[in-house]
This record gives C-alpha cells, structure tokens and sequence, in this order.
C-alpha cells in the first residue's frame, strides 16, 4: 500500500484546516471476494468521548481479569480462600459466598441464560455495545494497537515502516512490539490458570517448574490465542469466526441505536473550502477520517455493514472534524433508522426504547433472575439420593419376609460436621437396619463430615403379612439434628406382591 | 514419449481451461492434469518425513522372528505393565490395611477402609463372581442369592472368608466334599419313600402337603437325613446341609423340585479362590459379600 499522501481540505491561512486522507475501506462491500488474502489495516489514533469511555472500559474489564483471581474471600479452615475459584481437583466452583457442586451446575447454566438474556436486551436497545465495549476480542485488540501505535507511532509512520525496507530501526521496532505483545500474551494466558487454582500457590509453583502440567498447557494456549487473536487476526475474528454478528442482527430492529452515519445530513458529500456556503450540499466533506480511524477497515457511510462493531471510534474522529468546519457534532453517531426516515419526511425524532421486544427481554430476564435467585436463596446445604438395588430389586428372607436394599447418599453441603436422623417412613411394620450401624427403631443418628458424603447401604424389611401390593410408596428422610433442615427422598417398596 | 505427449511432442493443452491434459482418453473424455493444490501436498510431505521418523522412532517393520523395536524402545504391552504396578502401588497402603486389619469386622468398623473394601469388593465381585452369582449377587437356581439371610456355609465373614479361599466341593485340599446323595437314582430309597420324604419337606416350611404321606415321610427322615439337615430340618453350616424349614431354596422349594433333588442329588462346586485373588483381595471381596446380606 502507498503511504498516505495528506491533502488539505479548505483553504486560507491560519484557518482550521481539515486533513484529507487517501484511505480506501479495504472491507467495503464493492471489494469483498469470498477468498482474499487480509489486507492490512491501520487504524488511525482518535480523541473525543467515546475514545476516553473505550479507555476506561478497558482499564476495567482488564484489571478486573488480571486482578479478581487474588481477591480473597475466608471461608473457614478447611475451604479454600479465593473468591472465585474454578477447583477442577475438589470438584467445586467457589463464587464468593456460593459454593457450588457438580450436580449443581444448573445455577452455572441459569447464569449463562442470564447472560445471554442481558445481552439480547442490551443489543435490542444499544446495538452492538457488547462488540463495540466490552467484547475481550475487542479489548485485547485495542489494547494490541495502543502497543503498535505507542513503537510504530500513528498510521501514517505505520504505513510507512510496512513498506519500507528492512532496516535496523525497523527490526528493532518489530522486535520491541512483538515482545510486549508476547508479554501481554503472557499475562493473559498466566492470569486465567490462577482462576483454576489458588493464585497465589500456583503462582509460586508455577516458577519453580512444579505447577500442574495442565497450567503450563493452558498458560502456553491463552498466551498463543491472545498474541494471534489480538495481534495478527484482529477483525478477521470477528467478520469469519464469530457468530455473534450473524445473530445479532436478529436482534436488532428500526428503533435500536446503532453507529450510523446520517446520510440524510451528510449527503451530498464533497470537498469543502473554508467560506463556501454549505447551502445545497451535506455536512460530509469527504475527508475519510472515519475510515482511517475504523479498526475494521469498513467505511462507516456504505450504511449497516456485518463487520461493523459499532466501536463508536469514527464517532469521535467526526466529530473532530465537525468542530474544525464549525458544523455540528454527531455526523456520525448512535442513531436509528427510524430517525433516519424522519428526519428526511421532516419529523421529529422519536426514541421507543419500550417495544415488544425490549418489554419481552426484560420480562425473561427478570423472571429468569428471579428463578435464580430464589433458587440461590432456597438453596439446600443437605442433599440425599437414594439408590435402590437393582439386581436384584428385592430379597426373600428366610421368614418369608422381604427386604429391599438401598444405597443412600447424604450430601452436606455445608462447611462442619453435621449430623442427621435418618427415618424411614413407611407401613407399621417396616423394619430398617444398616450394616455396621445400630438402628433405634425405625430412625439412626449419622455423622456427616463438612462438605462430603456420606454412603451407607440401608436396607427396608416387611414381613408377609404387611405387602399389600407389589410396590408400597416409603420415604426416606433425614433431618439435621441442630438445624432441623430435611431432605426427603420417596421411592417404593418392592416385592412379588401377596 | 509421454503419455500426454502429441506425436510432434507438443504437451496438449486443454482449449477449454487452458490446463495440460494426462492423454487419458475415455470416448472422447480428456483427463485434466490439474496440480494438486498446494495445502495438499506441503501435508502429503510432512506425512513422508513423518512416516520415516516413525519408522526410526517406533515398532514398525515385521520380520520372520520378530518386528522392528524402534528407538523408542515403544511398548503397549509394557505401558500397561507399567501403569497396573503404579496402580497397586497407589492402592498398596490401603491393600496393606486391609490384610493387617485385627479382624474383618474392624474393617466393617473403620468407615474409611470399609469404604475401600467395599470398592474393591465390587469391582472383584464383577470381575470374578458375577458370571455364576449374578451381577448383584442374586444368584439362579444352584448358585446361591448372596443377598438373603439364608447361608448353605454360614454368613459370618470367617465363613464367607473360607467359602472363597477354599471353595467348597473344589479341587482344594481343605475344601468340604458333603453330597447330597442321589436317594433314587442309587436305590438307596425306594420311589414311595422318596414321595413320602417329598411331603414331609414340604411341610417343613409350611406349604401344602399330604398330611398322611408326610407323616410316614417324618420317619424316613429322622432315618436318613437327620444327620446333615438336623432334627428339625434346619440345615448344618458346616456340612454345608441348607435349611430345609425357611421360605428359601438353592434348587426350589416346590414339589416336583424337591422330588427331583432327593432323586438324583445334588452337589454345587463354589470354586477355590486362594490361588486366584490375593488375601487382601479375598478379605475385601468377604467384606463387600457380607455387607450384601446385611450381615450376620
Ligand atoms: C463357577 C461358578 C461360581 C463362581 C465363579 C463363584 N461361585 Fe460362589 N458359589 C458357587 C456355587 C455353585 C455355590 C453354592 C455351593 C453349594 O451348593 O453349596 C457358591 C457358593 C458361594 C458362597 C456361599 C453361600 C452360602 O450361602 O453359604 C459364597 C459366599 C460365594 N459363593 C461367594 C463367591 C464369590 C465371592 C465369588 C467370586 C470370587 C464366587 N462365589 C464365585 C458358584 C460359583
Ligand atoms: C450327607 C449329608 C446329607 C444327607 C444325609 C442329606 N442331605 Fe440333603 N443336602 C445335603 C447337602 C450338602 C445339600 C446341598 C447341596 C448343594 O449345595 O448343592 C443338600 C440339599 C438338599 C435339598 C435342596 C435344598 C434346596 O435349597 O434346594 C433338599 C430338599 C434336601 N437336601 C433334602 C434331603 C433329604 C430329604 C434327605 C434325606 C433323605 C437329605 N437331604 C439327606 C446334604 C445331605
């Protein structure tokens, strides 16, 4: 590619003049074939409100990436202290104060609808906000081109070291960018094992060469995604890998805002000089500044384009020139097309953030959230399963009684030794008894360590006389003794019948 | 000359799609010579190099008496070996609890090691048992329901200990030989004592039965079969005699089954596991039986 050869826009002296870019959207619709090889693209540096949101988003998303696994949260003496712990080992996820087991992963997946439902919502309303913001692809990338930009200097150096041959400061400059992209990499890939284990151990083993060959595995994984992801792959992640972009455009109607370029103010374009009347011609003067500045490599004014991630960048290097032409903000800016057609009849515009989909959103959401959180609060600290013997079902005794044997499993979720009453509720004369345990009756005490289960075999005898039909409904129960919290668990009794 | 060659020499060249043509004819039909697309062959390549590193690395070439070893010195076999001593090694402490544990009901005691006995009962139970007692110890006719609480040799743990290690009516020299005779078919009872014997089986547990014949069937059985079944009918552990008074039967408690095991007799072989399982293994597998049957 040719370096960029600035033209002047407007003319006179001392006069705010606006820089005409030769840039070309190297993703724009007229050039895109189904197998090309990536053109570079060279994003120009951009400053205004959106750029300084950007800014403090990632500061946020990333600190809280790097920094949440060292973040302790005490739990008592036999439980680990982080506040969020994936324990692959213990088979636990910690999240501050929920603890959550396997079985119960439903919570993991109502999180994930959650999610989901939010960012339906979101995009409803905002548009590709998720893409534009918050997205890692997007932040690793920005934070990968702030680096490029801070060695390389803006696009226009940057397009010239491209081209230019390989020279000693060019070596040196790749060299440098390519380093702390690496070490970018690195951390991210080093940051997401201490998710996995205690931080603060794993940290220590992992320099020592004594961490789990699982951490360096996923260490080396992370810190490749991110360096190729961020680095080299950039939009191309998100124009042919990323699903998201096909989906979201589900989601999206005439009433949502997204970054759009007011063809109705802009049009017609053209060079502008300082002092021409702007009667009969739009507020765009052709300067491309919002090309120059798009990550994506699109041009913002072929209208709503799949690659378009709604970064909000060409927003700000709009509005800059807007300024400098002493024309009014917002050329380009979050707009909707239902706007669009009103301006153009004359209208007024008109915001319907409460439409159908929005309300129905919401509604899921927080009835979602709600199943969640009562889910949460309800949550059982003791489980049991109770397992039947299966071959066979059940036994002839001697006294031509017949007994039934099960496996029960209590859980104790909670984080002491607890102890239970374990009752079998059944006919009259149901006899229980547990191998190597003594049975009062029809209920036993069991002792249950902190966060285990606990399995006994129990077996349920009837005497001939009590088998009324060949499966009589039992329940078994177990009830903690200090608490009074129960679980309880029905199931038959089974025989041959009379 | 090649085949694609004309006879001047000349490559023919496809008019159509501008590409050399193999000289392939079929009815007029032209094969194109297309390259192979590059991707394909860069892998095709490294496959080559791969496969002759291979060769060097791994069991590869057969011969007559044996297979090339490869410098890897590479073995399944070996693996296998290798990863059933690291298991028995991480199994060893709790192995060797198991044969050091006081008595087998300490084990039943320490919830722990009964925990890892009744693992390693279960999966030895499937491994070694199953195939005659069923998967769940149930049993089938002649092999006996390890659930009950009716045990032919007893179902203390010693018992059900020896009942694996030595077997019984197996090939071991400590192993209990005790028949049931074949009553009718030796002649050493006639076909109407043999009836009569029948009823008064059948009245020992308490089903219906020819008061008459059971009667005359009671003294034939104080006669012949007091000695191993007792007085009363309730069987002998030791002679490995069932009881014949409770509602549970090895071979079937009705009246054309006890005819037939007075008949002809009988006589299950459990087999002897002392050269088969280990002693921890046979200590788990009596653990893990006994807690089956809930334990006597
Ligand atoms: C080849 C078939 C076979 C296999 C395999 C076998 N058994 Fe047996 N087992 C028998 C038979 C038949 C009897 C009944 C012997 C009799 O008639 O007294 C028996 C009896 C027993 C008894 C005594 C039951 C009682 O009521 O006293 C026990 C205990 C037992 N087996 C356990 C085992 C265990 C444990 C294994 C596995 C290591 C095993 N058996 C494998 C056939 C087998
Ligand atoms: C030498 C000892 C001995 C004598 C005498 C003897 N039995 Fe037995 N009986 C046994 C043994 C041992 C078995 C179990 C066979 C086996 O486990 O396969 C048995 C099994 C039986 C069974 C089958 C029980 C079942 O659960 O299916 C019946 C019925 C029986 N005996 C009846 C008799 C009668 C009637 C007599 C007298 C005529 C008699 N026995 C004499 C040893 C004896």
């Amino acid at each position: 590619m040719a370096p960029a050869s600035p033209t002047t826009v407007g003319g006179g002296t001392g006069e705010a003049s606006v820089e005409r870019i030769d840039v070309e959207a190297v993703n724009s619709p007229a050039k895109r074939t189904l197998y090309k090889a990536r053109e570079p693209i060279h994003p120009k540096r951009v400053h205004g409100k959106y750029r300084r949101l950007k800014w403090a988003i990632m500061a946020l998303t990333l600190g809280v990436y790097y920094a949440l696994p060292w973040l302790r949260w005490p739990r008592g003496v036999n439980e680990p202290n982080q506040a969020i712990l994936i324990d692959f080992a213990g088979s636990r996820f910690y999240f501050f104060s929920i603890e959550i087991w396997p079985d119960e992963l439903y919570y993991v997946t109502g999180l994930l609808i959650l999610a989901a439902l939010g960012l339906f919502l979101a995009t409803a309303l905002f548009g590709r906000i998720w893409c534009g913001y918050t997205c890692p692809q997007t932040v690793w990338t920005d934070l990968y081109i702030a680096v490029e930009r801070w060695v390389e200097g803006d696009r226009n150096k940057r397009i010239k070291l491209a081209s230019q041959p390989w020279t000693t400061d060019k070596v040196i400059k790749k060299i440098s960018k390519h380093t702390l992209w690496i070490l970018i990499g690195m951390a991210t890939g080093g940051a997401w094992i201490f998710y996995f284990h205690d931080a603060p151990t794993i940290a220590a083993q992992f320099f020592k060469g004594q961490a789990p060959f699982s951490a360096y595995f996923y260490f080396a994984l992370l810190t490749a995604t991110t360096y190729v992801f961020a680095g080299s792959m950039r939009e191309q992640i998100c124009t042919y890998i990323c699903p998201w972009p096909r989906i979201q455009a589900a989601l999206t109607d005439a009433d949502t805002l997204e970054v759009t370029y007011k063809s109705d103010r802009g049009e017609p374009r053209g060079a502008h000089k300082k002092g021409d009347s702007w009667e009969g011609r739009g507020d765009c003067v052709s300067c491309r500044a919002c090309v120059a500045a798009c990550p994506m490599g699109i041009d913002i004014r072929d209208g709503a384009q799949l690659e378009c991630i709604n970064c909000a960048l060409c927003i700000d290097a709009c509005d800059d020139i807007m300024a400098r032409v002493g024309r009014p903000a917002s050329l380009i800016g979050y707009d909707t097309d239902v706007n669009m057609v009103r301006r153009k009849a004359g209208m007024a515009q008109k915001y319907n953030f409460i439409r159908s989909r929005t309300i129905l959103y919401s509604v899921a959401f927080v009835l979602v959230a709600a199943i969640m959180s009562w889910a949460l609060i309800t949550r059982a600290t003791v489980n049991l399963h109770v397992i039947r013997d299966r071959t066979p079902p059940y036994v002839m005794l001697s006294d031509g009684s017949v007994r039934n044997a099960f496996t029960v499993k209590i859980i104790n979720r909670g984080n002491i030794e607890r102890h239970f009453q374990l009752d079998v509720d059944g006919p009259d004369e149901t006899g229980v008894s547990v191998v190597g345990e003594s049975v009062d009756g029809r209920s036993l005490e069991l002792a249950v360590a902190d966060d285990a289960i606990r399995s006994i075999r129990l077996f349920v005898t009837l005497p001939r006389e009590a088998i009324s039909a060949p499966s009589i409904p039992i329940t078994i129960k177990v009830r903690d003794i200090r608490t009074g919290e129960e679980a309880a668990t029905s199931t038959v009794f089974l025989s041959q019948g009379r | 000359m090649a085949d694609n060659e004309t006879d001047g020499g000349e490559i023919e060249i496809d008019d159509h799609s501008g590409v050399e043509t193999t000289g392939h004819e079929w009815d007029g039909i032209k094969e194109l010579n297309n390259p192979l697309p590059r991707w394909w062959l860069i892998v095709f390549y490294i496959c080559v190099i791969w496969a002759v590193g291979y060769w060097v690395m791994m069991p590869a070439w057969p011969g007559i008496t044996g297979y090339t070893k490869g410098l890897r010195n590479h073995s399944e076999r070996q693996n296998v070996a290798a990863q059933i001593t690291q298991l028995e090694e991480a199994r060893a402490e709790a192995t060797q609890q198991l044969v050091a544990a006081p008595s087998m009901e300490a084990i039943e005691s320490d919830p722990a090691l009964n925990q890892f006995a009744l693992a390693a009962g279960a999966s030895l139970f499937g491994d070694n048992c199953a195939t005659c007692h069923g998967a769940g110890g149930q049993g089938f006719k002649g092999y006996p329901n390890l659930n009950d609480d009716a045990w032919i040799w007893g179902g203390a743990l010693e018992d059900i200990n020896k009942t694996i290690t030595v077997g019984r009516r197996s090939t071991h020299p400590e192993t209990t030989n005790t028949m049931m005779l074949a009553y009718g078919r030796q002649g050493i009872l006639s076909r109407k004592q043999i009836n009569d014997l029948t009823e008064y089986v059948l009245s020992l547990s308490g089903q219906t039965h020819d008061a008459a014949a059971a009667i005359r069937g009671a003294q034939e059985f104080a006669a012949q079969c007091t000695a191993c079944h007792g007085a009363d009918g309730t069987g002998n552990h030791a002679l490995g005699a069932p009881n014949l008074s409770d509602a549970i039967w090895l071979y079937g408690g009705d009246r054309a089954t006890i005819h037939e095991t007075l008949w002809d007799g009988r006589g299950g072989v459990m087999p002897s596991w002392e050269a088969r399982l280990s002693e921890a293994e046979i200590v788990a597998l009596s653990v893990y039986v006994h807690s089956l049957g809930g334990g006597e």
